[in-house]
């Protein structure tokens, strides 16, 4: 007979893998890019590309000449990264920039920690933030969104919807001289606004986390304590002022947000064990985002909220365990 | 249906695989030889008192229990004891065995071979416990802790809940079921000697919702019982587990550490009550027993009664032969079971199945870096954190481990079923238990 194999149990395994999550995660993030390519046209399209194709290309050169280790490029987890940070960019980044863009998300967002798995932060924020840092005029200057029926290139550029108000306000005008030009909440849904080319249509990002949630990919407490943390924060302040805080629909649609609290704040990697930890990590972000929207210097804070409490996970971890079986109080049992 | 009753935290749903479901169960004929183990029980060993040379009758005493926690064995056959020596048994590890050579098959004279269901209960709880202690009865869910043990609750507990385990949640398994069609009533009046025993007045029969049949059949039979019920369950793993079995059926949590009694429970699985029938009302000792033999690749997937230390190989040549790209051959279910190194191993009281695998199917894929998607947390039947435990035993910090509870661990796979990364959390988990267990043993020597 032939030799028999040993190992321990179980003798089972689910047909769950590494790539098949991260290939679910592309699935998911399909609606969007395709919104993104519809309104901002071959530019970010092309952005897409490079970025993926990079993220690629440095996780391989890395691991084949750097780390000399095992070459894990198939597992899908680098093209989710690319996908990600081209969808935190604008469409019109120069090329060369999203290659510099790719090179810091792998090389030092991901690489520099020990690869999949052992990276504190998120690759594509990390990226996105030293983007922002090193070329603030190229990161927040915002193409106009165009169907791609009407014009395919597309030149002109204009602010966000919160930049727009951010603006507004700072130079002295009220909310209701700036409400009505900015796009109706109709619009927002859809993704006919400026923005980073991932991050403007919510109806399709929401698409995306049905989809993770019903593959079970993602979890629904971070999405859900983030969103309702930043509806509450803003609903509490427009209450107290209309006229000087936007409505909490407004806060929810634009900027990145919902592209943060479904594709951003979820990766696993970086994010919580356990549902308590992951409930808590949700409403540090959405707090965090509302500070920084209300009264910081940027218009938008998503991107710093999910970094910052990407960082406090480790502790997080350590407060919340998960409910273990057994620990009943000596009182209950009788 | 409505809601069924299932415990709460964790738990996963593999593909089931019942091949061998509805098949009446075959009686396999008596080997030329078997080879009886003495460590066939949870605890210490048995000690033989038999030797070479001696003949043996069916049903005899061939070993004494080897202390409290231990159990008696009795010859599967008769015949004469052709040696005593070290065999390796399905651990993989030599140990002491008792072999028999087998001349024709006479039994003892006070084992009552017949089928006639016998109702009439007239024994004390002391006489039915004694009957149990003799005939060496044991869990035969697989975890063969020596039932004679469990109905005589340290003193200060008692149980209030008997709690008959026919979940029979390991994929592919189907002894247990078969047994409920055929032997109903007997285990019926198992459960009531149990009862007996245990003083309890209420014993709930717990199956899984894939056995309809079995359902039915048991909840008609328990109804003419007083205090009786059969309870379906949601089909899900780890079900058969006592205390997840326990939180299914009475919301109760065993504490950690703590033994079912401790919340008034006491379990034990349908194959171990018919046994309680078997020796209590026919004076049978526990020598044969109910055996799943499946596979995919088997062309004959079989329940079937075999006698105690039979070689696998004989129930596999009975369910179709050896197929040809048999990779991995498992004790048990696929889940909890233990691959074995070869088919000469025998049938011992916990053997409960015989699962052959496809060579593709037994390798294990590739390990992956962790990538935190806390799936194994999300799973784990005692809320547990795998991927963190499995951490701190490779890296050897087992004190931190034992505060993370790594010794409630039942061993149940889940996590690593459904880790994406195939990382061998339990691999890891063992060993986590074992060094924590010395640990613990070492400080309560001081
Ligand atoms: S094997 Fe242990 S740690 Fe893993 S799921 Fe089962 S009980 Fe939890
Ligand atoms: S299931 Fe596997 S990959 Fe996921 S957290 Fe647990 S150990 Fe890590």
């Amino acid at each position: 007979m032939n030799m028999l194999t040993i190992s321990g149990s179980p003798h089972l395994h689910s047909d769950n893998s590494t790539r098949k999550i991260m290939f679910g995660v592309v699935v998911a993030l399909l609606p969007a890019m395709l919104v993104a390519v519809y309104y901002f046209g071959l530019g970010a399209l092309e952005v897409i590309v490079l970025s993926v194709f990079f993220s690629v290309f440095f996780e391989w050169l890395i691991q084949k000449y750097l780390i000399k280790g095992p070459l894990t490029i198939t597992d899908g987890s680098a093209v989710v990264t690319g996908i990600l940070l081209a969808f935190n960019v604008p469409s019109n980044l120069p090329w060369w920039m999203v290659i510099i863009g790719a090179l810091v998300a792998i090389g030092i967002g991901k690489m520099s920690f020990g690869g999949l798995g052992k990276n504190i932060f998120n690759p594509a924020l990390v990226s996105r933030v030293f983007l922002l840092v090193s070329f603030p005029v190229a990161m927040t200057s915002w193409p106009k969104p165009h169907p791609i029926t009407k014009v395919l290139v597309d030149t002109v550029t204009g602010p966000t919807p919160l930049g727009y108000i951010k603006e507004g306000l700072g130079a002295g005008k009220t909310l209701s001289e700036l409400i009505p030009h900015l796009p109706s909440y109709a619009q927002q849904l859809m993704g006919q606004m400026g923005g980073s080319l991932g991050e403007v249509s919510a109806l399709a990002i929401l698409l995306g986390g049905i989809y993770m949630l019903w593959k079970k990919i993602i979890t629904w407490e971070i999405p859900v304590s983030m969103l309702l943390t930043v509806f509450v924060f803003s609903g509490i302040l427009w209450l107290i002022n209309p006229q000087h805080y936007m409505d909490p629909v407004f806060n929810l649609l634009t900027g990145g947000v919902m592209l943060g609290a479904v594709f951003m704040a979820t990766d696993m990697v970086t994010s919580p064990m356990t549902r308590g930890g992951q409930l808590l990590f949700g409403f540090g972000i959405g707090l965090i985002t509302m500070l920084i929207r209300v009264w910081g210097a940027y218009p938008e804070g998503v991107s710093f909220a999910i970094l910052l409490m990407n960082s406090v996970v480790p502790l997080i971890n350590r407060g919340f365990k998960p409910r273990r079986f057994g620990k009943v109080k000596a009182a209950t049992v009788k | 249906m409505g809601l069924l009753k299932t415990f709460v935290l964790g738990g996963i749903h593999p593909p089931e695989n019942k091949l061998s479901a509805g098949q009446p169960v075959r009686t396999l004929k008596v080997p030329d030889q078997v080879v009886v183990p003495m460590g066939q029980n949870l605890g210490a060993p048995s000690k033989p008192v038999v030797k070479r040379g001696d003949k043996v009758k069916t049903g005899q005493l061939i070993a004494e229990a080897g202390g409290f926690i231990s159990a008696r064995i009795h010859s599967p056959v008769s015949g004469t004891v052709f040696k005593i020596d070290q065999v390796m048994d399905m651990s993989g590890y030599r140990r002491t065995a008792v072999i028999i050579k087998v001349d024709g098959d006479e039994w003892m004279e006070d084992i009552d071979r017949s089928d006639t269901l016998v109702t009439e209960i007239n024994f004390s709880p002391e006489e039915i416990i004694e009957k149990v202690k003799d005939a060496g009865i044991v869990g035969m869910g697989g975890a063969t802790f020596p039932t004679h043990v469990k109905l005589m609750p340290p003193p200060g507990k008692s149980a209030d809940y008997l709690l008959i385990n026919g979940v029979e949640c390991e994929p592919y398994l189907t002894a247990d079921h078969q047994l409920m069609l055929e032997k109903g009533a007997e285990i019926i009046v198992g459960t009531r000697l149990l009862m007996k025993a245990l003083k309890v007045k209420k014993a709930v029969i717990g199956i899984e919702n894939n056995k309809p049949d079995a359902i039915r059949q048991m909840t008609e039979l328990a109804a003419k019982e007083e205090g009786i019920t059969v309870q379906p369950l949601k089909v899900k793993y780890p079900q058969g587990g006592e205390k997840q079995l326990i939180k299914a059926v009475t919301g109760r949590e065993v504490p950690s550490g703590k033994l079912p009694v401790e919340v008034g429970c006491v379990v034990q699985n349908v194959g171990t009550t018919f046994a309680v029938y078997e020796a209590v009302m026919k004076n049978k000792p526990l020598i044969e027993r109910v055996v799943t033999v499946t596979g995919k690749a088997l062309s004959n997937p079989s329940n079937l009664k075999v006698r105690i230390g039979t070689p696998i190989k004989f129930l596999v040549e009975e369910a179709g032969g050896l197929p040809e790209d048999t990779g991995k051959v498992i004790g048990g279910g696929p889940m909890m079971g233990k691959a074995l190194a070869t088919l000469d191993v025998p049938v011992v009281k916990g053997t409960s199945g015989v699962l052959l695998m496809r060579e593709a199917e037994s390798h294990r894929l590739p390990e992956s870096p962790c990538i935190r998607c806390s799936k194994c947390t999300q799973v784990c039947p005692m809320g547990l954190e795998p991927f963190l435990l499995s951490r701190l035993s490779r890296m050897g910090r087992f004190e931190d481990a034992e505060k993370e509870k790594v010794m409630d661990c039942i061993e149940c796979g889940s996590c690593q079923y459904t880790c994406p990364a195939h990382i061998p959390l339990l691999d890891y988990l063992r060993l986590g238990k074992n060094k924590v267990g010395a640990l613990i043993r070492a400080r309560s020597k001081k």
